[in-house]
C-alpha cells in the first residue's frame, strides 16, 4: 500500500503538466483580468519585520478569517455595498489575504495588482474608505486582535488611501 | 463643598446641558454626498472657545462629521466646577469640506461668592461671545504619510458682555481677536494623538476679562499641548497644557491643564470628562475641578 502510494508520487513529480500552469494573477475560478506584472511592491507598503504582528494577528488562520469577515462585512454594507457588488468576490478574497499576509508578515507572496490599477474608476470616496476602515477594524475585532496592533496595520494601510479614493 | 449644594449645582448643570445637546443627538444626513463620513472621534471635542479640538487647545481638525465632500456640525455644552466659580461654554461649529471650520461659543463665568469679595455682586457672571474660523491649510490627522500632520490656521475674535466692568478690572479692551497654528497627528504606529498650537493673544482668562492690561498691551505667543492615547475606536485618554499671558496687575494669570478622557457613545455623541487645574482666577488660587462636555455631532 505504502509502496504504490510513494510510486505514484514519485509519477506525480516527474509527469509535465499538458498545459500552462494558470498565470499568477488569474486563479481558477475568477474572471479574466487584463495582464500585468505582479511585484511585491503592488502590495502598496513595505512588510513588517518579525513575528510579532503575524503573531497578533493569529497567523494566516487568523487573517484569512479576517479578510473573509471584511469581504462579507463590505459586500454587505449598505453604504460601500454598490462598489463592491460588480467586483469578483473570489479574486477579491485571494488578493487580499496574499496582501495581508505579506505586510503582516505571515508567510505569503503577494501576487495581485498595484492599489491605483486595482481602484481605478471604483468612484471611492473618503467617507467609503472610511467605512471600509471601520468594516476591517470590526472584522479584527471579532477576531480578537489588539487594538494597537490593529492601528499598527492600519498605519501600513493609510498611506494607500491616495490610490483608493477617487480625487 | 457641602453634599446638598454640590447636588444642586450638578443638577442645574446636567439640566443646562443636555436640552441644546438633545436637539441634534439623533442620526441626521447633513452630508450630501456618501453618508457618515469621518472615523468616530477624528472630530474633536468642543473646545471651551468653540473651536474643534481638545477640551483647552484648539486643534487642527475640522469639526463635523463630514468628509471632504460635504458639511457637518457640532453642538457642544461644555461646564467646568471649580471651588470657587463655575464655567460653563455652549457652542457650534460647522465643517466645509474637511476643510473649513466656523465657530460661536457663548462663555458664562460665574464669580460665586468672589464676586462679593471682589465687590461686584455675589453670583456677578461674565460672559463673553467668541466667534471662530479656522482653515485646515494642509495634511491629513489620519492618512497621509506619517510625518505630515494635519495643519491649520484659525482666528477667534472675543468679545466681552461686560465691557465697563473688564476696564474696571485694568483691562485695555473689551474685546480682541487671537491667532493660532494647529499641527494635529493621530500616530497609528502608537495610537498616540499628539497636538501643538501656537496663539497669539492679548486675552485675560480665555477673554472673559477682557485683553490686555495696564502693564501688558502686546500680543504673547503662547503655547498649547495635547497628547492622548487611544485605547479603542471609542475612548481616548490623554493630558493638555495650556501657557497664558497674565495681563490685568491686579489678578495673577496661571497656565492651565488638564488630563481628559472622551468618549464616542456614537457617531452622534461624544462625552467627556476632565479633570482641570486652572490655577488663580481673579485673586482665587487652586481652581481645580472637573469639566465634564456633551457634544452632538453630524
Amino acid at each position: 500500500m505504502i509502496s504504490l502510494a510513494i510510486a505514484l508520487a514519485f509519477a506525480a513529480a516527474t509527469v509535465e503538466p499538458t498545459q500552462a500552469a494558470a498565470p499568477v494573477y488569474a486563479q481558477p475560478g475568477e474572471e479574466a483580468v487584463a495582464p500585468y506584472q505582479a511585484s511585491p511592491a503592488n502590495a502598496g507598503a513595505k512588510p513588517f519585520t518579525g513575528e510579532s504582528m503575524a503573531r497578533a494577528f493569529h497567523g494566516q488562520d487568523g487573517i484569512r478569517r479576517i479578510v473573509d469577515r471584511f469581504v462579507a462585512l463590505n459586500f454587505a454594507d449598505p453604504h460601500v455595498g454598490e462598489i463592491f457588488m460588480n467586483q469578483d468576490k473570489v479574486r477579491l478574497k485571494r488578493t487580499l489575504f496574499e496582501q495581508f499576509c505579506f505586510i503582516l508578515n505571515a508567510g505569503c507572496n503577494y501576487t495581485g495588482r498595484d492599489m491605483k490599477s486595482a481602484h481605478k474608476d471604483m468612484g471611492v470616496q473618503q467617507a467609503d474608505m472610511n467605512r471600509l476602515v471601520e468594516n476591517l477594524q470590526k472584522a479584527m475585532k471579532d477576531e480578537g486582535v489588539l487594538f494597537a496592533a490593529q492601528n499598527r496595520f492600519l498605519a501600513k494601510l493609510a498611506p494607500m488611501r491616495r490610490d483608493v479614493v477617487d480625487r | 463643598m457641602e453634599r446638598k449644594r454640590l447636588t444642586r449645582r450638578i443638577n442645574t448643570v446636567a439640566a443646562r446641558m443636555l436640552v441644546p445637546v438633545a436637539l441634534v443627538a439623533m442620526p441626521a444626513a447633513a452630508q450630501e454626498v456618501g453618508e457618515d463620513g469621518k472615523l468616530l472621534l477624528t472630530n474633536g471635542i468642543s473646545t471651551v472657545e468653540g473651536a474643534s479640538g481638545g477640551g483647552l487647545a484648539s486643534w487642527a481638525t475640522v469639526a463635523g462629521n463630514a468628509t471632504k465632500d460635504g458639511i457637518g456640525a457640532q453642538v457642544g455644552a461644555t461646564v467646568a466646577i471649580l471651588p470657587d466659580y463655575d464655567f460653563s461654554s455652549y457652542s457650534v461649529a460647522v465643517g466645509i469640506f474637511d476643510q473649513v471650520e466656523l465657530s460661536y461659543a457663548h462663555q458664562v463665568f460665574d464669580t460665586n461668592k468672589v464676586g462679593g469679595a471682589l465687590g461686584l455682586g455675589d453670583n456677578f457672571t461674565f460672559q463673553q461671545d467668541i466667534w471662530g474660523a479656522k482653515v485646515k491649510l494642509a495634511g491629513d490627522m489620519v492618512y497621509g504619510p506619517t510625518w505630515l500632520p494635519a495643519v491649520a490656521v484659525g482666528a477667534q475674535y472675543k468679545k466681552s458682555l461686560d465691557a465697563p466692568t473688564v476696564i474696571a478690572l485694568g483691562a485695555a479692551n473689551r474685546n480682541g481677536i487671537d491667532y493660532y497654528v494647529s499641527a494635529t497627528k493621530l500616530f497609528l504606529d502608537w495610537s498616540v494623538l499628539a497636538n501643538v498650537t501656537i496663539r497669539a493673544t492679548k486675552a485675560n482668562q480665555l477673554g472673559l476679562l477682557g485683553h490686555g492690561g495696564g502693564s501688558h498691551d502686546r500680543y504673547a505667543v503662547e503655547v498649547e499641548g495635547s497628547a492622548a492615547y487611544q485605547f479603542s475606536r471609542r475612548l481616548v485618554i490623554g493630558a493638555e497644557y495650556r501657557t497664558k499671558p497674565s495681563n490685568l496687575s491686579i489678578a495673577r494669570e496661571d497656565d492651565w491643564w488638564d488630563v481628559f478622557a472622551a468618549y464616542g457613545l456614537n457617531r452622534n455623541l461624544t462625552a467627556s470628562v476632565a479633570y482641570t487645574d486652572l490655577g488663580s482666577i481673579a485673586t482665587f488660587d487652586e481652581q481645580r475641578g472637573v469639566l465634564i462636555q456633551l457634544q452632538g455631532s453630524f
